[in-house]
């Protein structure tokens, strides 16, 4: 925590936020985007947007690997979990999300799916072992932070000829998202905070296209609240200076090449899909994953014939234009009444990385009695 | 005298819970033998006691906690802090207690009689006597292991008058003590979270604290004690009975380093996180520097804070200024604290 507290630094950060302050050229707006929930996350949990000028706008990207997973997606799961003989395990996080009608894996668990929550990949592996007259399914999810460790367990599965284990998988990659949003019509985005953990394995260098092709400065930077306001300030010294480049805040833990052992790992285990369907941005060309041939004695989608239909999103939901960064999450009509964390409608809400449910968590103050 | 019980190698079985001789053994080679006192030794389904004047209060709580035994405690003392909390938390004096067990078939008898030792002595340490029980055995795979529910009966001091809806604009709020010592301390032995660490729950009977802070401010308008959901479930609790609002600064709130370190790699808050051995003040705000004192003197309260104050909020929002300088929501929990993915 020593190494922390220097990056909570209550003086810093207001320092940092008075110089970005004398900084910012009054007349324009910034539309800053920061991809990952986790930095959504820690924007609300420590109040940092409130100590930022007004016209600098921060975007809540779709950086949520639970929010942008297709209701289609988790119906599948839902229904394999309740296929007999069947254990299902997962991230903590998937369990509350609602697939179409409002079901969830945490309801099928309570109706009789063997549903299980886990922290790594390799205690699935375990838990086949433990039951070799079960089968059990991981359901992967996550960006490029979550994917080497499926690999992992894969490539371990292979090893020991592990029959009754086999993954549903769902990883999805940052850049195409990236490119997938900045790609879109009337999108408003001068400049990304670039994600922290996802580039540690995937390095600085994933995101040359954004400042080559779309003249977008991109800083990747860490989680804490010096972090942010950090690299804050280096994007808007960027726009300011009519530059566009990746740099780099989170020095400390992302290298230019990233990961090379996870990258090389990743490469063997999955191979592209053709398109994905993200909650809320629609389908992206090649910015998902699937076990590649190598591995496909362990593909819960070839074993058990799992089909992902489309389920649209409901009508009174703006995630779509939240994610794009045309509409903030009080400017949906639906939030806060009907949607909401305990009742969430869309995949913004669906957990505390998503940018209405931090906003919900610990914003929702702001508009009516701010101090 | 034959033992009937063979506590080093037995196992709870149905028979245990069936009325007759076997029932009879554990009742008397464990329950009577650890928790023994005047009202067990009467042998009658229920204790009878003196009630002394004035306004008693009571309180219940189940205690299904897992895994049974965690550093700093077990489901034994647990159960007995618990009730004895509850009753403390309206400013009474802890009386009696009753404890009833659900054993689920299998349980190690030798595991049991550890659990009821540790009960024995939560209850000795406290002088707060288990003076009823009843044992009931599910079968296996119906139970896990033992649960535990303890009722407790108190004597509110005269004068005293504690209660969730007192909070008032003004008012200073404070703890005695860190902040999620106990959930840290138990999610840090669930089997698939075997990371390693020194942290020990702060379950403990807080009576004698509540009791010593009573007399030094006997005008305290509410306690309560932060177990399930954390400081921030109890604060929202209190704000919404009292019709208030409340603002709490993250700088001023007592945290173990080692707390915050496990938080941070499991993506929990530790405002959300179970204590067993803390209380929630909140009081005149004239009256809040001297009872500071007062529970610093308290070996529970060595490091009691004022961490906030009550504000006027007919939404009865709790907002919290960050150690950044923002300020934000602390809001009810939403299902279940999970740890986060990435």
């Amino acid at each position: 925590m020593k190494y922390i507290a220097e990056y909570r630094d209550g003086a810093k950060v207001r320092a940092m936020a008075k110089a970005i302050a004398a900084e910012v050229q009054p007349d324009r707006i910034y539309h800053l985007m920061e991809f990952c929930g986790g930095h959504t996350h820690s924007l609300h949990r420590y109040g940092l947007s409130q100590l930022l000028p007004p016209n600098i706008r921060m975007i809540h990207g779709p950086g949520c690997p639970v929010c942008v997973l297709p209701m289609g997606c988790i119906d599948a799961a839902i229904r394999l979990a309740a296929s007999t003989g069947v254990i299902l395990c997962t991230y903590a996080d998937m369990l509350r999300v609602p697939g179409s009608g409002g079901q969830s894996l945490m309801k099928a668990r309570a109706q009789g799916s063997d549903v299980r929550m886990l922290y790594s990949p390799m205690d699935a592996l375990r838990i086949a072992q433990e039951n070799p007259g079960r089968e059990l399914v991981f359901f992967a999810i996550g960006f490029e932070t979550t994917t080497p460790p499926t690999a992992m367990a894969l490539k371990d599965a292979q090893r020991v000829g592990l029959k009754n284990f086999s993954v549903f998988c769902n990883h999805v990659l940052t850049p195409p998202a990236m490119r997938g949003i900045l790609a879109q019509p009337g999108v408003m985005v001068d400049g990304f905070v670039g994600p922290g953990h996802v580039s540690a394995v995937i390095g600085e260098q994933a995101y040359a296209f954004a400042p080559r092709e779309y003249a977008k400065p991109v800083v990747i930077s860490g989680f804490e609240p010096v972090d942010l306001m950090a690299s804050i300030r280096m994007l808007i010294r960027q726009i300011n200076q009519g530059r566009a480049e990746v740099e780099n805040e989170y020095t400390r833990v992302v290298s230019p090449q990233g990961n090379l052992r996870a990258q090389a790992l990743m490469a063997e285990v999955f191979e592209l899909r053709p398109r994905f369907d993200w909650r809320g941005l629609g389908s992206i060309p090649e910015s998902a994953l699937r076990l590649s041939d190598g591995f496909a004695e362990w593909d819960a989608e070839r074993r058990f014939g799992i089909q992902v239909e489309t389920v649209p999103d409901h009508k009174a939901c703006e995630c779509a234009d939240i994610l794009r960064g045309l509409k903030q999450p009080a400017d949906c009509k639906a939030f806060a009444t009907a949607c909401s964390p305990e009742n969430p409608l869309g995949a913004c809400m669906v957990s505390s990385e998503g940018a209405c449910a931090a906003y919900y968590a610990y914003g929702r103050h702001l508009e009516i009695c701010e101090p | 005298m034959n033992h009937i019980l063979d506590i080093k190698q037995g196992c709870v079985d149905m028979s245990h819970g069936g009325g007759g001789r076997a029932m009879a053994g554990l009742i008397e080679e464990l329950f009577m033998k650890y928790l023994d006192n005047p009202w067990l030794r009467q042998q009658n389904d229920q204790a009878a006691f003196e009630v002394p004047a004035g306004r008693m209060v009571m309180a219940t709580d189940g205690h299904v906690v897992s895994p049974l035994f965690f550093p700093g405690g077990d489901i034994g003392s647990l159960s007995v802090h618990g009730s004895i909390n509850d009753v403390a938390m309206a400013g009474a004096r802890p009386l009696y207690l009753s404890a009833g067990f659900i054993l689920e078939e299998g349980l190690p008898l030798a595991d049991l009689e550890r659990i009821v030792c540790s009960m024995a002595k939560a209850s000795q340490e406290a002088g707060v006597p288990v003076v009823t029980g009843d044992t009931k055995v599910v079968e296996r795979g119906k139970g896990d292991g033992v649960y535990i529910t303890t009722t407790g009966v108190g004597l509110v001091p005269e004068g005293v008058q504690i209660s969730g809806d007192q909070a008032t604009p003004g008012d200073a709020i404070l703890i005695n003590g860190t902040l999620g010592d106990h959930g840290v301390a138990i999610m840090s032995r669930r089997e698939n979270l075997s990371f390693a660490t020194s942290i020990e729950s702060d379950s403990a009977s807080l009576h004698t604290l509540v009791a010593t802070m009573v007399e030094a401010c006997p005008q305290i308008h509410c306690l309560r004690d932060p177990t399930r959901g954390g400081v921030a479930a109890t604060l929202n609790e209190l704000a919404r009975q009292s019709g208030v609002g409340m603002e709490i600064q993250e700088q001023r709130l007592p945290l173990r380093e080692e707390v915050a370190g496990a938080c941070e790699l499991l993506g929990l808050d530790p405002l959300y996180v179970a204590n067993e051995g803390k209380l929630i003040a909140i009081v005149p705000e004239e009256a809040a520097a001297a009872l500071l004192e007062v529970m610093r003197d308290h070996p529970l309260g060595q490091d009691a804070a004022i961490i906030g104050r009550v504000v006027e909020d007919k939404r009865c929002f709790v907002r919290m200024r960050t150690v950044a300088g923002g300020t934000r929501m602390v809001d009810w929990l939403n299902g279940e604290q999970l740890p986060r993915i990435c």
